[in-house]
């Protein structure tokens, strides 16, 4: 069983459908990959999972069902969402950042300790403490969102293209930071990306969504070698 | 040089009421970006309901207390009715929405308590401190007080607390604040009631003064919304100054500038405030916010 299990979701926005019955899962402590072109519903699927749209079908975190749920709900059964173009709040001081991450715990103690794991792990965000966040460099942003992300002890990280719009050795290096995550802390994830050679790098397992649908998963290995997914999205 | 601390002592009282409205409108302008054409009427409205608690035989403090807390009870209400159904609408949609809540309460008020002025208790003993020969009236003090008294509380609120963090967030970033578990409804809602209880509290300080009657608060609205505008429109302290500024401003130009006297004498600070916001226009303590791509 695994810690997220989704089935026959359907999502979209009005009277367009975007998603039409994908099945997914991420095992605990996983990182789960989903692949696709722009316009394949991999940002449309996060929201789904946060309940930021309409959506129908089965989302079930742990045994519970989180479909019908508003967002702050299911955000407070630990599912972190880094959505594209940052998530953070850009007037906010990467401290007020930390702090809004966390804003469901009343851990006090718990918090100021994933604080300082938050500083070691991106010293940059601990020279930058009071600096607002909308004055970070690009990289860095994304490094306070994950780090924001990160403060709610999240069961569940979902991360929507954390590549965009980054120069090519940022990207890696926030790849590098995920996989650090994701070994140091245990922490399950849910990545969407269209840097298909990075993400696979890796990650456990991978869907490939085209136009709303799953057309291919398993294993990162498997995938990986598939013949359809090397010709579009690894060009090889 | 007694004229002087005079004027300017008169300036900070009914610049206190400006205040106290105009940080209601920044208080929701911060939260929601609306601009809340109604607040001088739900103001009113709130001397009102006072008044009427007084005359059902409570006494004035305990009267403007329950009518506060009752307004913080129905601003809440009103943004769940009326103003969340078209929060996501066009500016226009809801600057209208607004004037039509203005209409309604006025009338409403018209309606309930009639047009004739009604001369209200005051709140504050009729005695008048002498401070080096200016005479500083109780009612002035007190007014200066409690404004002080409110920004700090909010200052505190906003800066120290969890739900003051909240309600910064919501401002800033709706959808970074639903992502961390904020309900954001929920938060805006209490915004709402907090403006209106500080709408609220200048209505109530300004009825002995102004009398009231359901046209009382129409050009103090428009001095709020200059405060508002002048301070910045999403800078609390901002608010305060400006409305303070306006108050004195006004009362020293009505005294010293001859042919300016009583009816002419908002127009000087209206004037600076425009001088002002063609060179400044976030206002005197509004953020110009440049994101960094």
């Amino acid at each position: 069983m695994s810690l997220l299990e989704v089935k026959g979701l359907v999502a979209g926005y009005g009277a367009v459908q975007v998603l039409h019955g994908i099945d997914l899962s991420v095992d605990e402590g996983q990182v789960a990959v989903v692949l696709g072109a722009n316009g394949a519903g991999k940002t449309t699927t996060l929201r789904a999972l946060t309940g930021m749209i309409k959506t129908s079908g089965s989302i079930v975190l742990d045994g519970e069902e989180l479909v019908g749920k508003k967002t702050d709900e299911i955000v407070r059964r630990r599912i972190a969402h880094v959505p594209q173009g940052r998530g953070t709040v850009a007037q906010f001081s990467v401290d007020e950042n930390l702090d809004l991450g966390a804003y469901i715990r009343s851990d006090k103690a718990g918090v100021e300790a994933d604080r300082a794991k938050m500083f070691d792990l991106f010293p940059r965000l601990a020279e930058r403490r009071k600096q607002a966040a909308g004055s970070l460099s690009g990289g860095e942003q994304q490094m306070l969102a994950i780090a924001r992300a990160l403060m709610l002890s999240p069961r569940v990280l979902l991360l929507d293209e954390p590549s965009l719009g980054l120069a090519p050795l940022i990207i890696r290096s926030v790849f590098e930071t995920l996989e650090q995550i994701n070994k140091e802390f245990n922490t399950t994830m849910l990545v969407v990306e269209q840097n298909a050679n990075l993400a696979l790098g890796i990650a456990d397992s991978a869907f490939v969504l085209e136009t709303g649908t799953i057309v291919a998963s398993g294993s990162a290995e498997q995938v990986k070698n598939d013949d359809v997914v090397r010709k579009a999205y690894l060009g090889y | 040089m007694t004229k002087f601390f005079q004027l300017v002592i008169a300036g900070i009282e009914i610049g206190s009421i400006y205040a106290l409205v105009a940080l209601a409108i920044v208080i929701i302008y911060a939260s929601t970006g609306l601009k809340n054409l109604a607040q001088g009427e739900m103001a009113m409205f709130s001397a009102f309901i006072a008044f009427q608690f007084y005359n059902w035989g409570l006494g004035p403090w305990l009267a403007a207390i329950l009518a506060v807390v009752a307004t913080f009870i129905l601003g809440m209400l009103l943004q769940q009715v009326v103003l969340k159904p078209v929060q996501d609408s066009s500016l226009l949609t809801v600057v209208i929405v607004t004037l039509g809540v203005f209409l309604a309460l006025s009338s409403l008020a018209g309606f309930i308590w009639g047009y004739l002025v009604q001369a209200v208790p005051a709140l504050f003993p009729d005695s008048t401190l002498k401070i080096g020969g200016v005479g500083v009236s109780a009612s002035a003090l007190g007014v200066f007080a409690v404004l002080l008294g409110l920004s700090g509380g909010l200052f505190l609120l906003f800066q120290f607390t969890k739900i003051g963090l909240a309600m910064r967030a919501v401002a800033y970033n709706k959808e970074t604040s639903t992502l961390v578990g904020v309900p954001v409804n929920r938060v805006i809602m209490l915004g709402f009631g907090m403006a209106a209880a500080f709408g609220a509290a200048g209505g109530i300080f300004a009825a002995p003064k102004l009398f009231l009657d359901p046209f009382m608060m129409l050009t103090v609205l428009i001095y709020a919304l200059a405060a508002a505008a002048f301070g910045g429109l999403d800078s609390p302290l901002g608010a305060v100054i400006a409305g303070l500024f306006i108050g004195v401003i006004e009362n020293l130009a009505g005294g010293y500038i001859g042919f300016i006297g009583s009816d002419l004498k908002i127009i000087v600070p209206l004037v600076l405030i425009l001088g002002t916001l063609i060179f400044r226009p976030q206002g005197l303590l509004g953020k110009k916010y440049i994101p960094r791509v």
